[in-house]
């Protein structure tokens, strides 16, 4: 993890081979497909869902702060505690289940360089099964830390303004305007195509084959090309708020940069408003 | 127990690219296919055998992918 500006939000799958039963560590698998953890899953982890658990079940919104709460009680996470993410997809919910514990001030979250496939791919212990439940704690959460995330309102105005650089982290058939959901799910927007001035640049591709992340070179290379170097403020957006949550926390943790909000009502917010500014095609204007 | 036998492939379905990646998990083996980019899941199946898995899990897969319309 050498190299990365806060090098202690990533540990490796030997790392959590050694901790996994440490009970001061929770290790916690949010998979995109929430039937992967039933297959096996790292022994003692415990599976949260993105779409029942790590969601308000009226609204479209996060966790409320005391929603958030009651998960981490029930999870028998305490305020000290630390806990590991890791997921399918090489973490995609992991990190947005990152996203909302760095929200509401959790002190000690990480990830799992590599996610569950590394974890496979490694032959590593699984465990079927839900582990024994962990006594209840106390759990307090901060208020929401806003400063990590962007409502409309204020992308309108960061897109009017040209005042953030906004990376959208779809595929680039998405971000064309080619098809209106990833390949194979259904569409959820009315219009396709991205906010102007978005600059493409893929969540996948601050990963290796092996789904860990890049090197901080590789990824202060892959930013920088497209004008995005930590200078001004940084907007993320995707489809839903999740792939854009890994690239956020590219961007904040592993780069460093200051600056950096994940845009969570994302293309399914903006491609369905009246009247919203589209731009189709390849990305037209140069980084400003 | 372990996942075992651990492979993946890519795959070019009707012009989408889909990444095939198989394993056994004791005697149960598992397929999950998904969509190169962005990389979600579009079938995930298991079964008694590796062929049998990942020509469920392709078929699933062409099902969905060919839902897909091209907006050009």
């Amino acid at each position: 993890m050498a190299g990365f500006a806060h090098p202690e939000v990533l540990v490796s799958t030997d790392w959590v081979a050694q901790h996994a039963s440490d009970p001061k560590v929770r290790i916690v698998e949010v998979d995109v497909d929430t039937k992967a953890y039933d297959e096996g899953h790292v022994p003692g982890a415990i599976a949260w869902a993105w779409n029942t658990q790590l969601s308000d079940q009226v609204r479209r919104d996060i966790l409320s702060k005391e929603q958030f709460e009651q998960l981490f009680r029930d999870s028998g996470i305490g305020n000290d505690t630390t806990l590991v993410l890791y997921g399918d997809n090489n973490n995609w919910f992991a990190a947005w289940a990152l996203w909302q514990a760095k929200i509401y001030g959790h002190k000690d979250v990480r990830i799992m360089d590599g996610g569950r496939r590394k974890w496979l791919a490694e032959g590593r212990e699984l465990e079927t099964g839900t582990p024994a439940a962990r006594p209840a704690t106390n759990y307090k959460a901060s208020q929401a830390d806003l400063s990590l995330r962007a409502f409309l309102p204020q992308v309108q105005q960061a897109q009017a303004a040209g005042s953030a650089a906004m990376v959208d982290v779809r595929s680039p058939q998405e971000f064309t305007g080619e098809i209106l959901a990833p390949p194979g799910l259904p569409e959820t927007c009315q219009r396709g195509g991205h906010i102007p001035g978005a600059r493409s640049i893929p969540w996948g591709k601050a990963c290796n084959d092996d789904g860990t992340f890049k090197s901080f070179e590789e990824l202060q290379k892959l930013y920088r090309e497209e004008g995005v170097d930590g200078s001004r403020p940084v907007i993320a957006y995707c489809r839903i708020g999740e792939r854009s949550s890994h690239t956020w926390f590219v961007l904040k943790y592993l780069l460093g940069y200051k600056d950096v909000v994940n845009y969570d009502g994302s293309w399914t917010e903006w491609g369905n408003l009246v009247g919203a500014p589209v731009e189709k095609g390849a990305a037209k204007a140069a980084a400003r | 127990m372990k996942a075992e036998e651990f492979t993946e492939s890519r795959l070019d379905i009707d012009g989408w690219q889909v990444n095939l990646t198989t394993y056994r998990i004791g005697a149960v083996w598992h397929c999950h296919a998904d969509n190169v980019s962005p990389g979600a899941t579009l079938a995930r199946v298991h079964g008694s055998s590796k062929e049998e898995v990942e020509a469920q899990a392709l078929q699933r897969a062409r099902e969905m992918l060919g839902r897909t319309r091209r907006h050009v």
